[in-house]
């Protein structure tokens, strides 16, 4: 059969009715038991609600668990059955291996990894020295280079990943509670600026699906607040951990956009200002999602 | 060497069925990949799988290459009295692990 001009602007016609169909159709998709608690293990309780500070934009701040399915909350609940783990035991013999010119393991200079306990709740934070932001990849990196003379890491790749999940572990159940006063303002407008800016062929921003729709649906996706306690987090969709810039630079494809690179200013700002507007909530990290 | 992971109840009633979970952290390489120059990867994978319960054997298992990475096992039992469940994961070049998880008839 020869294929004509009209037919194929007939197949993609039909094509977007049926798109439009879709969308129009009340579909009824499985979404959160928005009653559920989070306990870890049966023992950590991890509080997955917060009231919103005064100035928020949000009324309650609430953790993207509540946003998932019964199954994928299920798979959190417990340290066996939550896939995390296997790249936490990965990060646990990267912390004991000695890499480097120095001859220096993580283990040598800070000893038991539970010594970091505290430290995930308060990143990024500001440093003086070089006036950016730290996040755990740039410490892990300093370590890296400075202390053990070792290449440093790709921030999104599977050590890299292994070790901030190993270390974030250490402060699971701790509140939030990030700087963005002081020397951090700077850095925290550039990220609030960056949440509200529209971008993309979508021309749309992080707010208007994570402050104006959360809750809603996004298609078959459930839209949370894009809260980012529970990072480095698993998600079932590529089976990995998966680092905030990552994550960042999924949604600025998503609305078509030309993400920053990780690493950047902007993406160490933005991670900032989201970390702020969870300010209160658990750590869960490592959280898992689809 | 793999590092293995084992749910199992602490206490159980005498003749109740449990349920073991286990993981272990293995790359289960089966032989059958080719590395970038054509090169067969030897294969590497847990090759057997043995659970004793008291020094009793409660169940043994043969691992194939078709099994994925970080094989997860998990099987049922009856708890007699209170012991030692013992489980150990040969490794192809020889290599075990064990795990020893106490099970407390109340």
């Amino acid at each position: 059969m020869r294929i004509t001009r009209e037919d194929q602007i007939m197949k993609k016609f039909s094509r977007t009715l049926t798109c439009i169909f879709a969308l129009s159709t009340i579909v009824s998709v499985a979404i959160a038991d928005e009653d559920a608690e989070l306990v870890i293990n049966g023992e950590l309780d991890i509080s997955t609600k917060a009231a919103a500070p005064a100035d928020s934009a949000l009324d309650e701040l609430i953790s993207g668990w509540r946003f998932r399915t019964n199954e994928t909350q299920a798979l959190q609940m417990d340290d066996f059955d939550n896939p995390s783990f296997i790249f936490i035991e990965q990060g646990e013999d990267l912390y004991a291996k000695v890499d480097g010119s120095e001859g220096k393991s993580c283990a040598s200079c800070h000893e038991d990894v539970a010594s970091f306990k505290g430290l995930k709740s308060s990143l990024p934070r500001h440093n003086a020295s070089t006036g950016k932001l730290d996040t755990m990849e740039t410490l892990v990196n300093n370590c890296r280079t400075e202390r053990m003379g070792a290449e440093p890491w790709k921030w999104s790749k599977g050590k890299m990943t292994a070790m901030t999940s190993l270390i974030s572990l250490q402060s699971r159940g701790m509140a939030i509670n990030v700087k963005v006063d002081g020397d951090a303002a700077n850095a925290y407008e550039l990220g609030k600026d960056l949440y509200y800016t529209r971008v993309g062929q979508l021309d749309m921003s992080c707010a208007n699906c994570h402050e104006d729709n959360y809750g809603n649906m996004i298609r078959a996706d459930h839209l949370s607040q894009g809260q980012i306690n529970g990072f480095p987090t698993y998600r079932l969709k590529n089976a990995k951990m998966n680092s905030v810039h990552a994550r960042f630079k999924g949604c600025m494809k998503n609305i078509r956009a030309t993400p920053f690179k990780e690493g950047s200013d902007e993406f160490r700002a933005l991670e900032l200002y989201v970390a702020s507007r969870g300010n209160g909530l658990s750590v869960e990290s490592p959280s898992v999602r689809n | 060497m793999a590092k293995a992971r084992v749910k199992a109840p602490k206490t159980a009633a005498a003749g109740e069925l449990v349920t073991i979970k286990t993981l272990v952290n293995h790359k289960m390489e089966s032989g059958r990949r080719k590395d970038g120059d054509g090169n067969l990867i030897p294969r590497k994978i847990i090759n057997a799988f043995t659970a004793t319960f008291g020094g009793e054997e409660v169940i043994s298992a043969k691992f194939e290459p078709a099994i994925s990475t970080n094989p997860y096992f998990q099987f049922s039992f009856t708890v007699p009295a209170t012991g030692d469940l013992v489980m150990q994961w040969t490794d192809d070049d020889g290599s075990t692990v064990e795990q020893t998880k106490t099970i407390t008839v109340a």
